[in-house]
């Protein structure tokens, strides 16, 4: 339960962090290829036959790795929108440690293996122990400390890299911390569940629909709902059917309805 | 005689592989306003971002009251530049007033919260332009004419010594365009701002500018009293079109109108 709240909270502070530095209501944790570098460094892992502690560990270096190779990429190609190069690296490289996980799936031993990646891969809280929480949690605290502090800075980032600057912001130094921060935060969360899609996107967007952009409230209604959300979504994986579903499949099956709704009838498309 | 307030020194400016204008110089005094005049993509936010340090200079240096500022910080920027872009790419649903509070970044610490000062210099500035009425509303809703009034206030709200405004009254109705204009002058003249702003329409510099600098293929094409550069031939010059400057209310304004127009 403990893990539900702890992985709801730190998908919805990394997406609302992510949202913000992008200016983009519709980015999510997944768009750096965060998510996919952390599974990738996970199912290496389990590959591997790795101990536990050292799937994490790999798992948080492959969520690393992939956030650091996309920003080289954005770094490298100048010129252009740095946030548009930068959002389009992360969805390559995304799709690319993605083709990876489906290589190691395909070369996994079919009878050990590859169920355990696969159940993995689609979200669970149900494998998750103490010996979790005492990596998760840090982790989480660590992310967040950092996204509290720079709370009225982020607010001014979303106004975009040069009026930033011109207020007086130091926006290279602050990206940086704010995405390794976020990405902590979702390695984390993967490592210790799975891919949960869906909560990164629509609880900081329903956060902001409620109280409004300014990241000194968006944050902790972020990290509630999510936490909130998560945690209705993992009471439901284990009382809806007679075996417990893989949370995943319910966030996306929650989430994509609540998104779709949000687009028709939100208050106001602030993306364009 | 102490050095200008701001002075740009034989700037090349424009981006990798491209240059945009070269070697352009001209000074603004405190208290004094420069309009900038020159046809679409000319370069104007070009050399104001430059200016600003938003973008490396080719060459050449900018000074504020004879320092040069290449070493400056963004804080140290912030404080001594006001800037007020074309447009601002917010595409998050802040209140107009949470929009000038952001103002006040450069004067305080990077973890601070806005203080009690930090509230009362946005509020000011919000009752310095007659927006009290928009504080509470989001920013993106309000009409182009007030939402641009919102950002000089946030540009006045940082305390600058020099504010940039990069095309205030493009996209604005007349009245506004009116009140936009009249808000600057009345801040330079109140405050002693030197003020930096690029328009569209030459006669606007007649009603605001002291000086008036005319950039035309990347070069400082002319600079002057407003009097003396806003001529048929240099608007010529400068848009390639025939234009009367025709005087009235006894010469202390004077109108531009195309010729064409008059021959009909």
């Amino acid at each position: 339960m403990l893990a539900a709240l702890a992985v709801g909270a730190a998908l919805a502070a990394s997406g609302a962090a992510y949202q913000s530095l992008f200016r983009n209501p519709l980015v999510s944790p997944d768009i750096l290829g965060v998510s996919a570098g952390a599974a990738l460094g996970a199912v290496v892992g389990i590959f591997l036959s790795l101990p536990v502690l050292a799937i994490e560990a790999v798992s948080f270096a492959g969520g690393l790795m992939a956030v650091i190779i996309v920003y080289g990429i954005a770094a490298a190609i100048r010129g252009r929108d740095a946030v548009l190069v930068l959002v389009l690296a992360g969805v390559v490289i995304g799709a690319l440690f993605g083709a990876g996980v489906g290589l190691l799936k395909y070369l996994a031993d079919p009878y050990n293996q590859l169920p355990a990646i696969t159940f993995w891969l689609l979200g669970s809280l149900a494998a998750a122990n103490p010996h979790d929480l005492t990596s998760l949690l840090p982790a989480v605290a660590i992310g967040l400390i950092p996204l509290g502090l720079l709370r009225w800075q982020i607010d001014v980032m979303t106004l975009g890299e040069e009026e930033a600057t011109a207020l007086g912001l130091d926006t290279r130094m602050l990206r940086i911390v704010v995405i390794a921060a976020a990405t902590l935060m979702t390695s984390a969360a993967v490592a210790a569940s799975g891919i949960i899609g869906w909560v990164g996107l629509v609880v900081p967007h329903l956060a902001r629909l409620t109280v409004g952009p300014a990241f000194a409230r968006l944050l902790p209604v972020s990290l509630l709902f999510g936490a909130g959300y998560l945690l209705a979504v993992d009471t439901a994986a284990r009382t809806i059917g007679a075996v417990e579903l893989p949370l995943g499949v319910l966030t996306a099956a929650f989430g994509t309805p609540v998104f779709l709704w949000l687009l028709a009838f939100g208050r106001r498309p602030a993306w364009s | 005689m102490s050095a200008p307030r701001l002075a740009v020194e034989n700037l090349s400016y424009g981006y990798p592989g491209r240059a945009v204008g070269c070697v352009i110089g001209f000074t603004v005094g405190a208290g004094e306003v420069l309009c900038v005049l020159g046809r679409n993509g000319e370069g104007k936010s070009t050399l104001f971002k430059t200016i600003l340090g938003l973008l490396p200079p080719r060459a050449g240096a900018v000074r504020v009251d004879g320092e040069p500022i290449s070493g400056w910080s963004p804080r140290r920027r912030a404080l001594m530049f006001g800037y007020v872009p074309q447009n601002s790419g917010g595409a998050f649903p802040f209140t107009v007033a949470e929009l000038v509070l952001m103002g006040r970044t450069a004067h305080r610490g990077a973890f601070a919260a806005p203080s009690s000062a930090d509230r009362e210099a946005a509020d000011e500035a919000i009752a310095a332009l007659g927006i009290e009425h928009l504080a509470r509303r989001e920013w993106l809703r309000v009409s182009g004419g007030e939402r641009q009034l919102a950002l000089v206030a946030r540009a006045l709200a940082q305390e600058p010594r020099i504010l940039v405004l990069d095309e205030p009254t493009a996209s604005l109705d007349f009245g506004n365009q009116v009140r936009v204009l009249d808000a600057v002058l009345n801040l330079a003249e109140t405050r002693g701002l030197s003020v930096l702003l690029s328009t569209h329409h030459p006669e606007q510099a007649f009603a605001c500018a002291d000086r008036v600098a005319v950039l035309a293929g990347g070069k400082l094409l002319q600079i002057g009293a407003p009097a003396d550069v806003i001529t048929p031939e240099t608007l010529r010059a400068c848009y390639s079109v025939d234009v009367a400057v025709l005087p009235v209310a006894d010469d202390r304004y004077r109108v531009c109108v195309p010729r064409s127009y008059l021959l009909c």
